[in-house]
């Protein structure tokens, strides 16, 4: 019999909810095979369950613990990240709670040695970062599921065995009251850095793991700090180290410390002596406090993944499939845009709109993002917690010129999570990039842009909050209607396989106001998009661009959703 | 390597102008200079093919021959 661990103690700022067991069915003999099954209740497994709810797929969840994840954990969520939550109804009540932010100091020696500014006007829809905890997170989208009755959650149930059938996945669940057995026709294995699922099918992840060790802990601590990014490298009261703070909702901070190679546990994951590094931490930065301990865990960093995130009816993601470090918040905002990636192939295939080849484009795709999240977090890990002799001499060389010398500044950089574009996807097609001097590129995500609406409204709205669940051909004209050929095609592809809508962007603010017309007047969606007369764009319907055309026709259109919704592989 | 670019007389000075400053800062600093040294002498050139000669040329014959 299986029973949630967790022991949570009380929190300074959040009441953890406790989920309680509800008998499921099949423990009384029904027999049912779900469309899809999701292995891990945390951030990425919640926002599959929601991704695969807006494509009208109902799934079920199982969670080994009886709540959310304890601590701020992933705490930072970039832009990109809050255009998936849009898309999923939960931008709002995040950031009703969230801390925006858009730049970070870091300190040497008591100078700012790098100023991170990350660009923000007021053509944008979000901030570039938002720092939220992760218990945060995980309830806000549990509240949600539970309101639109949008998937079946099932706590204190854990995967034991699975067996993969050429139809079905079965897992073995085991629950409080014993256990019992259910039928999928896809899993989602959202297991986190520990994966069961990953365990028990015998995969193993490749890459690199590097050897520096941080103890991360949240305090409550009261100060007037604005939020941002701070570092401080080799302060003098925690020589050789490097040390993060990060400002969260409800007075909360975190504090993340670098542990020396070859570090006592017994000593170092001593409350009292995490205590003692913290009011040195205060000391040095002048916080007279007070200030009290919530929570404490231990991170490494990791370049870790699996070789293809699809083993044949189970799909890896976020930390079951990926580890990656800690710098840049790359962790939970590569497990959303994983999510984003799937729900829609998934919901087709299960549709039958999509012949099931259409998910290994999930693994190619996340997989490009991985490697080039690795390339960049490497590089920022690799100064974060120099792996080497070498790397270390450098890195404190750089640290010593930047003192004086603005040329050494930039290697600072911790490299930002920034929204990635599937350039080689098996799925792009239409005319080559270099036909456009502007927009995004094909596999890109769509740019949010802001449309101004006749000045009425303060901000106007933006093109992301135009669009449709499905796919979407972006048609753009100087006025005038869709042409005959395209409305022919739009028309017959939402008869058939492929949910497909239009919007056309107009440059004359038409007096047609039905769905599917928006007015551009200042022309700056025209101008972003580098558009003119006759422009199409077709967005998939995680807002990636899956072909563009100077002048689109209806075949063009046709050809393009065939090559993505082919119904044999 | 290229032909040389610096007066044979300003070689010399740059000979005793490193020796010195090696011996100024001690061992115990001496790889931190050189490191921020090579940093900074690239940045000036501004070539990383350069570069990467150069240290390619600087790893050569490092230990005595046994």
């Amino acid at each position: 019999m299986h029973h949630p661990q967790s022991q949570h103690t009380q929190s300074l700022y959040f009441d953890y909810p406790r989920y309680p067991f509800v008998r499921p069915p099949e423990m009384d003999g029904e027999q049912s095979r779900y469309p899809v099954v999701i292995v891990g209740g945390g951030p990425v497994g919640l926002c599959s369950a929601l991704e695969l709810a807006k494509h009208g797929v109902r799934s079920v969840v199982l969670e080994e613990d009886e709540t959310v994840s304890e601590g701020s954990r992933a705490l930072s969520i970039s832009r990109r990240s809050f255009e998936i939550l849009q898309q999923l109804d939960l931008s709002e009540r995040f950031l009703e709670k969230a801390l925006p932010w858009t730049s970070g100091k870091s300190f040497y020696r008591g100078k700012v040695v790098f100023e991170l500014e990350m660009p923000h006007t007021d053509d944008e829809r979000f901030f570039p970062m938002v720092n939220l905890q992760q218990c945060y997170i995980e309830r806000f989208m549990v509240e949600q599921i539970t309101e639109q009755d949008a998937a079946e959650l099932r706590w204190h149930s854990k995967v034991i065995a699975v067996v993969l059938r050429n139809d079905a996945v079965e897992l073995r669940v085991d629950t409080p009251e014993g256990e019992y057995t259910l039928e999928a026709k896809y899993v989602i294995a959202a297991d986190g850095a520990r994966s069961a699922l990953r365990r028990l099918l015998g995969l193993r992840m490749s890459g690199t793991s590097f050897q520096g060790e941080y103890l991360i802990a949240d305090i409550k601590l009261s100060t007037d700090r604005p939020t941002e990014r701070l570092v401080w490298f080799d302060p003098a009261t925690n020589p050789g180290s490097t040390v993060l703070m990060h400002k969260q909702p409800d007075g909360m901070w975190r504090v993340d410390y670098q542990l020396q190679p070859g570090y006592d546990p017994e000593v170092e994951l001593d409350e009292a002596n995490i205590r003692s590094r913290i009011q040195e931490q205060l000391d040095l930065i002048s916080e007279p406090g007070p200030w009290e301990l919530d929570w404490f865990s231990l991170y490494k960093a990791h370049c870790l993944c699996l070789d293809d995130y699809r083993v044949g009816r189970v799909l890896f993601v976020g930390d079951a499939a990926h580890l990656v470090p800690i710098f840049g918040v790359r962790g939970l905002n590569s497990g959303f845009a994983d999510a984003n990636n799937l729900g829609w192939k998934l919901a087709c295939v299960l549709k039958g709109q999509a012949a099931s080849g259409l998910l290994d484009s999930y693994s190619s795709e996340r997989r490009e993002d991985t490697q080039e999240t690795f390339r960049q977090a490497g590089k920022s890990t690799a100064f974060m917690t120099p792996p080497s002799r070498g790397c270390r001499l450098l890195r404190d060389a750089v640290l010593s010129l930047s003192l004086s010398e603005s040329f050494a500044r930039g290697l600072i950089n911790p490299r930002q999570s920034a929204p990635f574009a599937y350039l080689e996807s098996p799925l792009n097609s239409g005319e080559v990039d270099a036909v456009f001097e502007q927009g995004p590129r094909t596999g890109a995500p769509l740019q949010n842009v802001r449309i101004c609406s006749g000045g009425q409204s303060e901000r106007g709205t933006f093109l992301l909050d135009h669009l449709g669940v499905g796919f979407t051909l972006l048609y753009f004209t100087e006025e005038g209607p869709l042409p005959e050929d395209i409305a022919h095609t739009v028309h017959s592809m939402r008869r058939s396989q492929a949910p497909l809508d239009h919007l056309v962007i107009s440059r004359r603010s038409a007096n047609n106001k039905a769905d599917g017309w928006l007015a551009d007047p200042e022309g700056r969606v025209f101008e972003k998009y580098g558009a003119s007369h006759g422009t199409g764009y077709l967005v998939r319907p995680d807002a990636h661009v899956a072909a563009r055309w100077m002048r689109v026709s209806g075949k063009g259109v046709q050809a393009a959703l065939a090559r993505i919704v082919r119904t044999t592989d | 390597m290229d032909k040389p670019t610096l007066p044979f007389g300003e070689l010399e000075r740059t000979f005793d102008l490193v020796a010195q400053a090696i011996d100024e800062v001690g061992p115990e600093q001496e790889s931190l200079l050189l490191s921020k040294l090579a940093l900074t002498l690239a940045h000036q050139l501004g070539d990383y093919d350069k570069v990467a000669q150069a240290v390619a040329i600087a790893k050569r014959d490092l230990a005595r021959p046994e």
